[in-house]
C-alpha cells in the first residue's frame, strides 16, 4: 500500500494529458490516471477514489464533478473545491490558471500544494500555448482573406496591390471597422456575385 | 455619456435573455453602464467566475446562491440573488424508445397533466429510470424530485445524473440516460436530432418556479450600490420589453446570433412564444407563460422562493429546514429589490412572502403604489408550501 496522493486528470486531448501526467510526476510521489472519455464521469472518478481531480476550467464537462462535492452515501468521500484557510490563495491561483481542482476533503494544504503548484504552473502553459495557437490561425485566416480580397481589388480596378491595400484600409477607417472585416465583406460580396 | 464597463456572466440558453436584450436594446447605456458579457462552459465556471471576482455579476440557477448559503457544494462565498431573472422555462424530455412505449399505452402527450404523464412514464419504464440534469443544484432537479415523489414514478428507482445540456441528446442516443429535465432550447434541440420526444413544460409542476436569479457577490452589492442599482433597473426594462408580444421576434433573432445561443432563430422561438414541437413526427403543443420575464412581478426576488429550495435541499441532505430556510431568506433579497428599483416605475408588492402554491388564479395584492396582479402559483399536486417563519 503506497502512500503516493492519487490524482485524476480529466483531459480528452492526448497530448495536454501527457503533458500534465509527466509534470505531476515529476513533482513527487503521485499516482496519476488520466480520463478521456467524459461519460459517466463521476462514476468512473468515484472508482478510482482519488484524493484529487484536476479538470480543464473550460471544459463543460466539469459540471458533471459537481456531483462529487455531495456525499450519497456513508461510504463515499465528499470531494470539495478548496477555498478556505491556507489552500484559498491556492484555489485562486488554480481558478486564474484555467484549472479546477476537487480534493478529498480533510487533506492537509501541505501534502496538496507541490502538486497543485505544479498543475498550476502546467495549465497556465497549456493555457498560453492555446491562446497563442487560436491567435496565430486567426491571424493566418485574416491574412489570407486580406490577400485575397486585394486580388479581387487589383482585378477589378487595374490597380496595383499596395493601392488596392490603401483602399481598403481607407474604407475600414471610413467605416469604423477592421481592415480584415472589410476584406471579409469583400470576399463575400464578390462570391455572391459572381 | 461615460459608462462603467460591467463584467457579466451568463449561460447561453433562452433564459439569459433580459441580459442579452438589456445589452442589445441599449438599456444598460442608458443607466450609464456597459454590460460585457461573458459566456461561461460550465455552471460551475460560471460560479467560480462571480465567487471569485472575475465578473460582478451573474445569470444563475435559483438554487446555487441558495446551497451555497447552506455549506452545500464546495465553495462558501456569500452571493445574493438581487432579482429573478425568469420563471420557469424548463422541459422535461423521454427518449424516442420509451416515448413510443407511452404512445403504445394510448398516452396522449397532452403536455399540460403532470400527475397523467407521470403515471404513463412509470407504466412504460423499466425499473430504473435514469434522468440527466444539468447541474446537481437546479429547479431542474427539485421539480423532478417533487414530480417522481408525487406522482406513479415513485414506486420507481429514479437515478438523477449531471450531463451537460449541449451533450444531453448525444447522452439520450447512447443510452446513458432515459429522459432529462433541461432548459430551452435544448430540449427542442433532441427533439429535432430525432433522440427525444418532450413529455412536459417545467410550469406543468409548478407554474411559478423561479428558474434563474441576477446574482452577485454580498461584498460587491455592499461597495457597489450605484452600478448595482443601474444593473438591476437596465435588467428590469430588458424583461419589459421582452414581455411584449412584438418583442418576441427580434428577440429571437438577437440571442440566436453566433455570439450568444448560436442556434436556429426558429429554436429559440418555440420557446418564447410557447410553441413547442414535441415529437419528430411534428406534433405541436402550446403552452402559455412557458418562460416569463416580467409578468406578474416576476423578477421580485421573493423570500418564500428562496426558502422552498431551501426546504427541499435540507430534507434531502439532513439538514434541519427551518434553519435552512432562515439562512436561505436572507439571499433573496427583496431589500434591495425595493431599494433600487421602488420609484423607478417598477410595482413591488407589500409583501417579501407568499405561501407559495395558494393561488388557484391570478389574484390581485397589495403593492407600493395600490395593487399588483399575481399570477397563477399551483404546483400539479394542489399542496402548498408555507414557509417557516
Amino acid at each position: 500500500m503506497s502512500n503516493n496522493l492519487t490524482v485524476v486528470v480529466v483531459e480528452q486531448n492526448q497530448e495536454r494529458a501527457f503533458a500534465i501526467v509527466d509534470a505531476l510526476k515529476e513533482s513527487g510521489d503521485v499516482d496519476v490516471i488520466v480520463i478521456g472519455d467524459v461519460s459517466g464521469l463521476a462514476r468512473k472518478i468515484a472508482m478510482h477514489s482519488p484524493d484529487i481531480v484536476l479538470i480543464d476550467i473550460d471544459n463543460p464537462s466539469r459540471d458533471m464533478l459537481e456531483e462529487l462535492t455531495v456525499a450519497s452515501g456513508p461510504m463515499d468521500r465528499p470531494v470539495a473545491m478548496f477555498v478556505s484557510g491556507a489552500a484559498g490563495g491556492l484555489a485562486k491561483a488554480a481558478v486564474e490558471a484555467g484549472v479546477s481542482a476537487y480534493v478529498v476533503d480533510g487533506l492537509q494544504a501541505e501534502r496538496i500544494k507541490p502538486v497543485m503548484d505544479t498543475a498550476i504552473a502546467r495549465f497556465q502553459v497549456l493555457r498560453q500555448m492555446r491562446v497563442e495557437l487560436a491567435e496565430t490561425r486567426r491571424a493566418l485566416e485574416e491574412r489570407k482573406v486580406i490577400d485575397r480580397a486585394k486580388g479581387l481589388i487589383m482585378k477589378a480596378k487595374g490597380i496595383p496591390e499596395d493601392e488596392a491595400y490603401a483602399l481598403m484600409r481607407k474604407a475600414a477607417m471610413n467605416e469604423n471597422r477592421r481592415v480584415a472585416d472589410v476584406a471579409q465583406a469583400l470576399v463575400t460580396a464578390s462570391g455572391l456575385l459572381s | 455619456m461615460r459608462t462603467v464597463t460591467l463584467p457579466v456572466a451568463y449561460m447561453p440558453l433562452v433564459d439569459a435573455a433580459p441580459l442579452i436584450v438589456a445589452r442589445e436594446m441599449g438599456f444598460d447605456h442608458a443607466e450609464g453602464i456597459s454590460l460585457d458579457l461573458r459566456p461561461a462552459p460550465s455552471w460551475s465556471s460560471l460560479r467560480d467566475m462571480l465567487a471569485f471576482g472575475h465578473v460582478d455579476a451573474a445569470h444563475l440557477l435559483s438554487p446555487i446562491p441558495v446551497a451555497m448559503a447552506l455549506g452545500l457544494g464546495g465553495i462558501a462565498t456569500s452571493l445574493s440573488a438581487v432579482s429573478v431573472l425568469s420563471l420557469n422555462g424548463n422541459v422535461i424530455g423521454v427518449g424516442t424508445q420509451l416515448a413510443h412505449r407511452m404512445a403504445d399505452q394510448g398516452y396522449g402527450f397532452d403536455f399540460v397533466d403532470a400527475k397523467q404523464a407521470g403515471a404513463a412514464l412509470a407504466e412504460a419504464a423499466a425499473d430504473v429510470l435514469v434522468f440527466g440534469v444539468p447541474f446537481p443544484f437546479s429547479m431542474h432537479v427539485e421539480l423532478l424530485r417533487y414530480w417522481v415523489a408525487g406522482t406513479a414514478l415513485a414506486n420507481k428507482q429514479v437515478e438523477i445524473r449531471t450531463v451537460p445540456p449541449p451533450l444531453m441528446a448525444q447522452a439520450l442516443a447512447a443510452g446513458e440516460i432515459d429522459a432529462f429535465c433541461v432548459g430551452e432550447p435544448w430540449g427542442s434541440f433532441a427533439v429535432d436530432d430525432q433522440v427525444g420526444a418532450l413529455l412536459l413544460p417545467g410550469r406543468a409542476i409548478w407554474t411559478c418556479a423561479p428558474e434563474k436569479v441576477l446574482a452577485v457577490r454580498n461584498d460587491w452589492a455592499e461597495t457597489e450600490p450605484h452600478l448595482l442599482g443601474s444593473l438591476m433597473r437596465a435588467v428590469w426594462q430588458a424583461g419589459r420589453w421582452l414581455s411584449t408580444s412584438e418583442s418576441r421576434t427580434t428577440a429571437s433573432e438577437m440571442l440566436s446570433r453566433k455570439a450568444y445561443l448560436n442556434v436556429s432563430p426558429e429554436l429559440v422561438d418555440r420557446a418564447l412564444m410557447g410553441a413547442f414541437t414535441i415529437s419528430a413526427r411534428g406534433e405541436q403543443r402550446h403552452v402559455d407563460g412557458f418562460v416569463e420575464f416580467f409578468e406578474g412581478a416576476a423578477s421580485f426576488p421573493w423570500r418564500s422562493q428562496a426558502k422552498w429550495i431551501a426546504h427541499q435541499l435540507a430534507e434531502r441532505n439532513g439538514i434541519d429546514a427551518s434553519t435552512a430556510e432562515r439562512q436561505a431568506a436572507k439571499v433573496f433579497r427583496s431589500d434591495l429589490y425595493r431599494r433600487e428599483l421602488q420609484g423607478s416605475g417598477v410595482e413591488t408588492p407589500g409583501a417579501s412572502e407568499k405561501v407559495e402554491g395558494a393561488l388557484p388564479e391570478a389574484t390581485a395584492v397589495a403593492s407600493a403604489n395600490g395593487s399588483l396582479i399575481l399570477p397563477q402559483n399551483v404546483f400539479f399536486d394542489r399542496r402548498i408550501f408555507e414557509p417557516s417563519i
